[in-house]
């Protein structure tokens, strides 16, 4: 089984404070650090395990610049085949559609069983999956926590749905699906598995090899642009309780009772 | 003005909570629009969910097909591109319908498509100024979508308040017929339901609630000697279903339980909007947290900033003194 | 006349078979025929095929290390050599269990003594006029004494070893059920096999002298009250001929055993007989440092090394597979083991035994020798790899100076080549590599700790930024960086150091963590990595010597970093100012406190450093002090520190709420240590017991400092 991963390099912001830079334009970037977005690592150790289980080859590529080669590497090092960048400054600007469209002529070079993305990265839409799989005109399922390989070219795959409950469904190949962080255990892979890598060449494709004329990606085709980023507004909030341990503790305590919380 | 359209979800008979929200998101886009609801599905369940719209939507476009009697996205959305004209804005909750829903949807349709949108500014020419978030929700941002071919909104839940309501009485339609044949490459099968634990938090009054804040397995017990002086529940947030340190059951949030409780308790709980999604019914909510700027002192009512790890024991300690003091022994 | 000088010869050199005949035409073993077969052929076959067998065997056994990997213990002879003398031949480790220590150094001093008395036995078997060289004569009548005690002793000694096997069965020795069955029936067959070797040597002499004094001929001294004496006087009641059977059976019997013993000791743990030698000569000489990947390969050929680690048993050393042959089962490890003891699927003497099981199953006696599988996932888990907090409570105690954390780490390097780890410990790791810190911590922010509750304006920390310079470095490392409770350890440590008069200064945002753990974790390129970032900083910021508080850094800057200024630690510091009287304490603030010291790992038993923080506790007046019973080089880890914090382990009980018990029935109320670690754990382990208000922990640097008696000057701000 021929698979693709399509996968995205984010920031990392979990112990770390955003802040906006002065203009207001983004946030201040020097202090980030970037890595490849979770669910998206979820999904390139599905198609490794899908891989190996059905004796196939997994791909990894990526819509951006030559800082995300990185996170190809690191999925070469995990045990993908191989890896693509997608750069071009015509792409630049890209809303979600504009990326999905990228894919589709990448995709339409290859010859993919199975499409794997993250359900969603941290700045995205949870779009481009769901796009990508209606421009290819494939059958699409999201939020996938389970894939079982049947025969006859489909899968039996799971959907993980509101109270924790898994839908199951069956779906034909070739098929788009975004992976749910948990569906499995990522491998993990240090520095000196990205420097066993190192030397292996990861292709650069720009518009001209993807057939991509000029007006169809980038800014220039964005239906939906970032205009800046804002603090939100602190409103209301909550009334932050002040003084001692104890003076915190007696007053929530008087505060629970008078809400019922307190038997 | 473009048709505004809202996507109607239902169970048993009774629309989902988000569709009295959806009419104030359309009254955002437009102060005087007033929206079409529009549901799909099989049998009587359909036709008790139309008409109980008729309060809040002076149009309700129905589509029945045996098909739909089970909600796939992609068989929905057939009907949809089939029966929506042409440049309309559709309005679809964001949740896991959502999701499946409406990129794929957005682009058979020719129309824009923005996720998760949580404000909206009003119109500027051909484009909407919308609201969204990124980075975990520590910042927000503003968005320009152009709705000149139609659009697909994905609307946060709880985001919008939803209008006092006016009855409306409105005209159900039934566009059944439009909806043509439908065939899926994606074919449901049946659904797994997840494990009742052995506490059922969505019926709990009294909820402590801990996420990733409380570090470590051990430390569970903390939540849960509090949670037991107070004569609550303990639930928490997804990380730590995650990690293993509690059950599934106790999960609060889009992937979890709804609550809807009277008294919730955040502990160690950022404030993600996937936890949050899951509290229903404005509880009195405690936030406490390491982190003086973590998102949930945004929404809870009061906010103490402490770690974890010291403040439980002592508040439980603090609640069993005065119960012995008043002569009440925990049970 | 052949009389005659015979008995001359008698009265000398009784016991090493000058004697003629018994007068009666007795024949010695040589000369008799069992069952058709002359003796003189017997015993010569018997020795032949037992020592041909004995060395099929080696030989068998030695194959796996042909194909091990390399291990270079061949220097610093005189120091392996006094090594052996104390550890081998000192039996050094021995008392540390009294009683079996006693019995077992009884059996061991009795069988080097008896080993020539053995030889010889064998030699009569074909030469009845055999003597040993140099043990004619006086000498030979003194051995022949200090032998029948020898013998006594051992016999006596095998006796209570398993009554006390039997009977009392120490705990140490029990096989959980998941390792099998009881070895309780191995060591009883092979106590009795040394006793009946015992016995039948003694039997041999004693009937010999019986047979002699009943037909009135002068007769070899047996020590009195010896095994060999008893057993004459209670043979003279016996006929002659019947002594004579007694004598030759008693000599084929000794025969049989002591070959089949010599056969049946590589079989099993009792190749350590034989191993121990080597195993205590080839010990690891360095203390606190890790073996590299592979011994040959230097950092910079390491990309060139196609697996890390130890996958199959092959990648393990020579060394390594000599300690798996050479253990003896006894326990101690295991009992002494902090892993063990709070049920972690860890028992590192069966680690060992597994591997020596797997080692003698695949490359067995006969057939060929199979390839390696991996280990992990067969003979061992990932669960008992992961668990290990690298404490060396095991390796401290084992008497045979078998290594473990070496193994444990090259384990563990295989699980990291392979990408198996535990998710929990994957996102510290990527920390580590990005950020320098396992907590994902922004590298601006490692300083901000001296800025934190306005410090500032208590103590002004140099930053070594190039601009400012100092003589002293002040390692920090990362917990005491980042934490908001373990900062406190490092104000306290600047506040000691400038009460002293030091110019020190911190690296700030040039700093990444030590990785101690990380090397311990099996990651050693990322070690290799940090490593290298803070040898170029601490060389950049000029310092002439460093300073630390945290005993994990310390480790790592000593033993795993080279190429840099001398390391100290803390305590060593402020017990030479206490010393030098540089420094007083005033008394402590209440004196019902009854305060007691808890050795961390890394400070205590790898670096020996347990008298330091000691005389520090000393010096303040009116401290309450008493010791836990498992202190100094016994004490028991607190739950480990760097990675380990990050491990989620499956366990009965956490290792710091076992220890702050301790500290309980030691009957002390506060808990001194000396590293943010054990602080942290002990700290979380007061909560998870349930013992706040009645115990509670510091750090040294906090007590110092809270008893630092201050000249007036230094009590203004800016100090």
């Amino acid at each position: 089984m021929e698979i693709l991963v399509c996968v995205k390099r984010v920031p990392d912001t979990s112990e770390n404070e955003i802040e906006l830079n002065s203009a207001g334009s983004d946030v201040k970037r020097d202090g980030l650090v970037y890595s490849i977005n979770e669910p998206d690592n979820y999904a390139v150790e599905e198609a490794l395990q899908i891989a190996a289980r059905s004796g196939g080859k997994t791909t990894v590529v990526t819509v951006g610049g030559d800082e995300d080669e990185e996170i190809l590497r690191r999925a070469m090092a995990m045990g993908a085949h191989q890896a693509a960048l997608i750069v071009d400054e015509a792409f630049g600007g890209s809303d979600g559609a504009g990326i999905a469209t990228i894919l589709k002529a990448f995709v339409q070079k290859g010859n993919y069983d199975l499409i794997l993305t993250g359900v969603q990265a941290e700045d995205g839409g949870a779009q481009v999956g769901g796009m990508l799989a209606a421009l290819l005109d494939y059958p699409f399922a999201s939020l996938v926590n389970s894939i079982e390989i049947i025969d006859g070219g489909k899968l039996k795959i799971s959907r993980e749905i509101e109270g924790g409950h898994k839908e199951i469904s069956e779906i034909d190949l070739p098929c788009v699906l975004s992976i749910q962080t948990g569906i499995n255990e990522p491998r993990y892979v240090g520095m000196r598995g990205i420097r066993q890598v190192a030397s292996i060449p990861i292709p650069t494709l720009g518009a001209s090899e993807l057939g991509l004329s000029a007006g169809t990606t980038g800014g220039a085709a964005a239906k939906v642009k970032r205009m800046d980023y804002f603090m939100p507004p602190l409103g209301k909030g909550a009334e932050m309780l002040q003084g001692s341990r104890e003076e915190i503790i007696d007053k929530l305590i008087e505060l629970l009772q008078a809400n019922g919380g307190l038997r | 003005m473009t048709r505004i359209f809202a996507y109607i979800t239902h169970k048993g008979g009774a629309a989902d909570d988000s569709a009295a929200q959806l009419v104030a998101a359309a009254r955002k886009i437009d102060p005087t629009a007033s929206p079409t609801a529009i549901l799909t599905g099989w049998g009587s369940d359909l036709d008790a969910a139309c008409d109980a719209l008729r309060a809040s939507y002076r149009e309700i476009w129905k589509i029945a097909h045996e098909a739909l009697a089970y909600s796939s996205a992609e068989l929905v959305r057939q009907a949809l591109v089939r029966v929506l004209p042409p440049g309309s804005i559709l309005l679809v909750p964001h949740d896991h319908f959502g999701i499946d829903l409406s990129p794929g949807l957005s682009v058979k349709m020719k129309a824009a498509f923005v996720s998760d949108v949580l404000g909206i500014e009003g119109v500027e020419g051909a484009c909407l100024k919308l609201v969204r978030q990124e980075f975990g929700g520590q910042v927000n941002t503003h968005v320009r979508c152009d709705i000149s071919c139609g659009a697909v909104l994905n609307i946060r839940p709880g985001a919008f308040k939803p209008p006092e309501s006016v009855p409306v009485g409105g005209l159900v339609v039934d566009k059944s017929s439009e909806a043509g044949a439908l065939t899926a490459r994606r074919r449901y099968l049946e659904t797994v339901v997840a494990e009742a634990g052995d506490v059922d938090i969505s019926k709990e009054p009294v909820l402590v609630s801990i996420g990733r804040g409380i570090q470590e397995k051990e430390n569970v017990a903390l939540a849960q000697e509090l949670a037991e002086a107070m004569g609550a529940a303990v639930c928490c947030s997804r990380p730590v279903v995650d990690a293993k340190w509690m059950e599934r059951p106790r999960q609060v949030g889009t992937s979890g339980r709804t609550v809807k409780p009277k008294v919730y308790l955040a502990c160690g709980i950022s404030g993600a909007f996937q936890h949050l999604a899951g509290i229903r019914g404005s509880p009195f909510l405690v936030a406490i947290n390491k982190n003086p700027k973590a998102p949930i002192f945004q929404v809870a009512d009061v906010g103490i900033v402490a770690d974890l790890l010291e403040f439980l024991p002592q508040l439980t300690n603090k609640i069993h003194e005065m119960q012995c003091a008043s002569g009440k022994k925990s049970a | 006349m052949a009389a005659a000088t015979g008995l001359a010869e008698n009265a000398l050199a009784p016991s090493l078979g000058v004697l003629q005949g018994l007068g009666g035409g007795v024949p010695w073993p040589p000369q008799a025929t069992y069952e058709l077969i002359p003796g003189r052929i017997l015993f010569l076959i018997i020795p032949l095929l037992g020592v041909a067998c004995f060395a099929y065997i080696l030989a068998k056994r030695m194959v796996p290390l042909l194909r091990s990997a390399p291990d270079p213990r061949f220097d610093h002879i005189a120091v392996r050599w006094g090594r052996v003398l104390q550890f081998w031949f000192g039996q050094w480790k021995q008392p540390r269990y009294l009683i079996a220590g006693i019995l077992h150094i009884v059996i061991f001093a009795g069988f080097l003594v008896l080993s020539v008395r053995s030889i010889s036995l064998v030699m009569l078997g074909i030469s009845r006029h055999f003597v040993m060289p140099g043990f004619s004569g006086r000498e030979g009548y003194f051995y022949g004494i200090v032998k029948d005690y020898a013998a006594t002793l051992v016999f006596l000694a095998v006796v209570i070893a398993a009554i006390r096997r039997a009977v009392f069965k120490p705990a140490r020795y029990a096989v959980p059920a998941r390792y099998g069955k009881s070895h309780t029936a191995e060591a009883i067959v092979i106590l009795a096999l040394i006793g009946t070797l015992m016995v039948s040597e003694s039997l041999f002499e004693a009937s010999q002298a019986a047979s002699q004094t009943l037909q009135g001929q002068a007769t070899a001294t047996l020590a009195p009250l010896s095994l060999a004496w008893m057993l004459k006087n209670a043979l003279l009641q016996t006929p002659l001929p019947w002594l004579q059977q007694i004598h030759l059976r008693a000599y084929l019997v000794h025969e049989l055993t002591f070959f089949g013993f010599l056969c049946l000791l590589p079989l099993g743990k009792h190749f350590h007989v034989i191993t121990s030698f080597f195993n205590v000569y080839f010990g690891k000489l360095d203390r606190g440092t890790l073996k590299p990947v592979k011994w040959g390969v230097g950092d910079e050929h390491l990309d060139q090394v196609k697996s890390f680690g130890v996958k199959k048993f092959e990648d393990f050393t020579w060394k390594h597979m000599l300690d798996f042959y050479s253990c003896a089962d006894c326990g101690r490890c295991s009992e002494q083991c902090p892993a063990n003891a709070v049920g972690r699927p860890l028992s590192p003497r069966f680690l060992t035994l597994k591997a020596r099981d797997y080692a003698f199953k695949h490359y067995a006696l006969f057939g060929n020798s199979k390839n390696g599988k991996a280990l992990v996932g067969n003979i061992y888990s990932e669960e008992e790899i992961w668990s290990c907090t690298t404490c060396g409570a095991c390796e401290e105690e084992c008497p045979l100076l078998v290594e473990y954390i070496d193994k444990i780490v090259d384990l563990r390097r295989g699980l990291i080549d392979e990408g198996n780890v535990p998710q929990t410990l994957q996102r510290p790791l990527r920390a580590l590599e990005s950020r320098g810190n396992p907590y994902g911590k922004m590298e601006k922010k490692r300083g901000d700790w001296t800025k934190a509750n306005r410090f500032q304006q208590v103590c002004d920390v140099k930053i070594l930024d190039g601009r400012n310079r100092a003589d002293t470095l002040y390692f920090v490392d990362s917990i005491t960086s980042y934490d908001d409770r373990m900062l406190a350890i490092g104000q306290a440590t600047t506040k000691i150091l400038d009460y002293l008069g030091e110019d020190f200064g911190i690296l700030g945002a040039a700093e990444k963590d030590s990785g101690n753990e990380v090397r311990r974790f099996g990651e050693e390129v990322l070690f290799m990595s940090l490593r290298d970032h803070n040898v170029e900083a601490i060389k950049a910021s000029g310092a002439q010597r460093i300073v630390t508080s945290d005993p994990h850094a310390y480790n790592a800057l000593k033993n795993d970093y080279g190429d840099l200024p001398p390391v100290e630690h803390i305590s060593q510091l402020i017990s030479r100012a206490v010393k030098a009287g540089k420094i007083k304490f005033h008394p402590v603030e209440n004196a019902n406190d009854v305060y007691t010291y808890h050795d961390p790992c890394y400070l205590g038993r790898h670096s020996r450093i347990y008298d330091d923080p000691r005389a520090v506790l000393e010096a303040i007046p009116g401290l309450r002090r008493v010791e836990m019973q498992r202190s100094r080089d016994r004490s028991f880890c607190c739950g480990g520190g760097g990675l380990m914090l990050f491990y989620e382990p499956k366990e009965d009980e956490r290792m710091g709420v076992r220890r702050v018990r301790m500290a309980a029935e030691a009957g002390a109320n506060v808990i001194v240590t000396a590293c943010p670690f054990c602080l942290v754990n002990l700290e979380d382990a007061v909560k998870a017991a349930g013992m706040e208000g009645k115990m509670s922990a510091i750090d040294l640097t906090e007590l110092a400092d809270k008893c630092m008696a201050r000249k007036p000057e230094q009590n203004v701000a800016g100090g």
